[in-house]
C-alpha cells in the first residue's frame, strides 16, 4: 500500500513537471506530495528530515551557483563572449563552430549546465545571425555540449552535485577523475557535429559593412570571481572549507558588486525549482524505501570493473531519457553509491550525455509534447534524434572506457 | 516570367549575380529569405529542455526580433546587389517548404549549390535538395564557386566481367 502510495505521488510529481498545468505547479506538486507523504506515514518524518538534510546542502549549492551565473550574465559576461566568438571566428564558420566549443564547454564546466542553456544559447543565436551565417551548427553545438560538456566538475550539472555529495570525493578529485571522459566526449561531439553540418560550415559568413565588430570589454571583476571561485573549490579540501560555502562566497561577492534589485537576485535562485527538487528527492526517498531502491539494486550491476561500469551507465542514459535526467539520479544514486565513486561517475556518464538522445530531454516530454502540439512544425525533431543517435551511445562507451582507465591510474 | 530568387546567408551573392545575368529585363523577380524557426525554437525555449526550471527570460530583444532584423538586412543587401527592381519576401518556418510554397504560381527559382565541394548527390544539402526535388516550376541551379571544368567528368566505369 505504501509503495503504491509513493509510486503514484512520485508519477504525479514528474506529470506536473513534464505537462506543466497552470492550476497545479510543479513545485507546489513535488512539496504537497512530500508533506502528503509524510502525514499518511509512508515515510517518517525522521527520514524526511534525513533526506532533507542530504539534499539541503546541494539545493544551497545549486542557488549559489545560479546566482553566481546571474551575476555573470548582468556584468556582462555572455555579451563579450559573444563578441569574442564574433571576432575569433574572423568570419570562418568553422573556427566559430570551434569558439562554440570551447565557450560552451568551459561554461558548462563551471557555470553549469543551465548557464549554457538559458544563457550561452541565445546569445550564441545572436552572434551567428549577426556574421550572417547558418546559426544551426552553433546551436545544436550549444545544445548538445550542455549535456555532454557537463561531465567535468561537480558544479557542472546539478546531476553531478548530488552524486558529489553522495560520492564522498573531494572536489579535485572529482575533476581529476572526470578530466578524460569530459575531453572524450567534447572530441566525439566535435567529430560528429562538425561533420554532420559541414556543408553549413565551408562558406566564409559575410557579415552586413555596418557597426563594427569592437574587442569587447572584459568583465574582470566578475571573471576574476569565477576564477577565485574554482581555485577555492579546487583546494577545499586542503584548507577544509565545504566548496558549498565556497560557491556562497563567489555569490555574494558579485551580489555586493553589482547591488541588483534583491528581487533579481531571488528569481535568479530559482526558489520553486530549489522547492521542486527538495520535494522530489523526499518522494524518491520515500519510493525508494518502499521497493524502488530494491527493484532498481536487482537491475544495476555492481563492482567496478569495466564492464559493470559500462553496463550502469547504460541503465542509468535509459532510464534518464525515459524519465528526465534528475529523478534518475535520484532513483539510481543511493544504489550505484553502495558500489563506491567509480560507479556514481558511470552513473553520471549515462544521466549526463543520455539526454543529447531526446530533443526535450526524456521521452516522458516528448510524448507530451507530441501530444499537445500534434502540429508541431517548429521543431525538426529528426535531426536533433539523427545527431544523438550518432553522438550519445559512442560517448557513452567512449568516456565509460575513459572513466575506467582514469580510476585506475588515479 | 516570375522568378523567385532563394536568399539564404551561404550562397545570396551568387544566386543574386547569376539571376541578374540570365533572367529577362522584365522578370518579375521575387527575393525569397527564410528563417528557420526550428533553430530559433531550440534557442529561446529553454525551460521546455530542463525539468523543474522555469528560468526568467534574459533580457535583450527577442531572438525572433533578432532574426527578423537579419533577415531584412539581408534582403536589402540583396536588393541593393541585385540593382533591378525587385519584390522582397522574408518568411519563417521550415526552410524547405516554405520556398516550395513561395514558389506557387511562379515560373522559376533560382537556388544554389550549398553542399559539399566533392561533385555528387552531397554538393546539394538537404534543404536545397528537397526544393529541388519539389519545385512547382523550373529551376535554376547555380554554382556559387566557378562551375567545374570539363575534364572533372570521371572516367566511365569499366565494363563488368561476366
Amino acid at each position: 500500500m505504501s509503495e503504491a502510495a509513493a509510486l503514484v505521488v512520485l508519477t504525479a510529481c514528474l506529470v506536473a513537471a513534464v505537462a506543466r498545468p497552470r492550476w497545479a505547479p510543479d513545485w507546489a506538486v513535488a512539496a504537497g506530495g512530500a508533506v502528503l507523504l509524510v502525514v499518511v506515514g509512508v515515510i517518517s518524518v525522521k527520514g524526511a528530515r534525513e533526506a532533507l538534510g542530504q539534499l539541503g546542502p546541494t539545493v544551497g549549492f545549486l542557488a549559489a551557483l545560479l546566482i553566481l551565473a546571474d551575476g555573470c550574465r548582468r556584468a556582462g559576461m555572455f555579451d563579450a563572449l559573444g563578441a569574442w566568438m564574433a571576432l575569433g571566428s574572423r568570419g570562418q564558420p568553422r573556427r566559430l563552430l570551434a569558439m562554440v566549443f570551447i565557450v560552451a564547454a568551459a561554461t558548462t564546466a563551471v557555470l553549469s549546465l543551465d548557464a549554457t542553456v538559458v544563457l550561452l544559447t541565445p546569445i550564441v543565436f545572436a552572434t551567428a545571425a549577426r556574421l550572417r551565417t547558418n546559426a544551426r551548427p552553433h546551436v545544436y553545438a550549444c545544445t548538445h555540449l550542455a549535456n555532454s560538456g557537463s561531465l567535468l566538475l561537480p558544479v557542472s550539472n546539478l546531476t553531478n552535485l548530488l552524486a558529489f555529495h553522495a560520492s564522498g570525493l573531494s572536489f579535485a578529485r572529482f575533476g581529476g577523475l572526470m578530466v578524460l571522459p569530459w575531453l572524450v566526449a567534447l572530441a566525439i561531439e566535435w567529430l560528429v557535429l562538425s561533420r554532420a553540418f559541414s556543408s553549413d560550415l565551408r562558406r566564409p559568413a559575410t557579415p552586413r559593412s555596418g557597426p563594427t565588430l569592437e574587442a569587447p570589454a572584459v568583465p574582470r571583476f566578475a571573471l576574476g570571481v569565477v576564477g577565485l571561485t574554482l581555485v577555492g573549490f579546487a583546494l577545499s579540501s586542503l584548507i577544509g572549507i565545504a566548496p558549498v560555502w565556497i560557491a556562497a562566497a563567489g555569490a555574494l561577492a558579485m551580489v555586493v558588486r553589482e547591488r541588483p534589485d534583491p528581487r533579481d537576485v531571488v528569481r535568479a535562485a530559482e526558489p520553486t525549482f530549489l522547492v521542486f527538487v527538495l520535494g522530489l528527492g523526499i518522494i524518491v526517498r520515500a519510493a525508494s524505501d518502499h521497493g524502488l531502491s530494491t527493484a532498481v539494486d536487482a537491475l544495476l550491476p555492481h563492482g567496478t570493473a569495466l564492464p559493470a561500469l559500462l553496463l550502469v551507465a547504460v541503465i542509468s542514459a535509459a532510464v534518464a531519457n525515459l524519465l528526465n535526467n534528475l529523478p534518475a539520479t535520484l532513483v539510481i544514486l543511493p544504489v550505484a553509491a553502495a558500489s563506491g565513486p567509480g560507479a556514481v561517475l558511470a552513473m553520471l556518464v549515462g544521466v549526463n550525455v543520455g539526454p543529447n538522445l531526446t530533443y526535450v530531454g526524456s521521452l516522458a516530454t516528448l510524448l507530451w509534447r507530441r501530444i499537445v502540439h500534434a502540429h508541431d512544425h517548429e521543431t525538426d525533431m529528426g535531426e536533433f534524434t539523427r545527431l544523438g543517435l550518432l553522438t550519445v551511445p559512442a560517448a557513452l562507451v567512449a568516456c565509460t572506457v575513459a572513466l575506467w582507465l582514469a580510476l585506475q591510474v588515479i | 516570367m516570375r522568378a523567385v530568387v532563394w536568399i539564404s546567408e551561404d550562397t545570396w551573392e551568387a544566386c543574386v549575380d547569376e539571376a541578374r545575368q540570365l533572367l529577362p529585363e522584365d522578370a518579375d523577380v521575387t527575393l525569397l529569405h527564410v528563417a528557420p524557426t526550428d533553430v530559433e525554437e531550440l534557442a529561446s525555449h529553454p525551460g521546455a529542455r530542463l525539468l523543474g526550471r522555469h528560468p526568467p527570460p534574459p533580457p535583450g530583444p527577442p531572438l525572433r526580433a533578432i532574426a527578423d532584423e537579419e533577415a531584412q538586412a539581408l534582403l536589402e543587401s540583396a536588393q541593393s546587389r541585385f540593382a533591378r527592381p525587385a519584390h522582397t519576401v522574408a518568411r519563417r518556418g521550415r526552410v524547405e517548404r516554405e520556398v516550395v510554397q513561395a514558389c506557387a504560381g511562379a515560373d522559376l527559382l533560382v537556388l544554389a549549390r550549398d553542399g559539399e565541394l566533392r561533385l555528387g548527390p552531397k554538393s546539394l544539402g538537404p534543404r536545397t535538395r528537397f526544393a529541388l526535388d519539389h519545385a512547382p516550376c523550373q529551376v535554376l541551379l547555380v554554382w556559387p564557386e566557378a562551375p567545374p571544368r570539363i575534364e572533372t567528368i570521371p572516367p566511365p566505369p569499366r565494363p563488368k566481367r561476366h
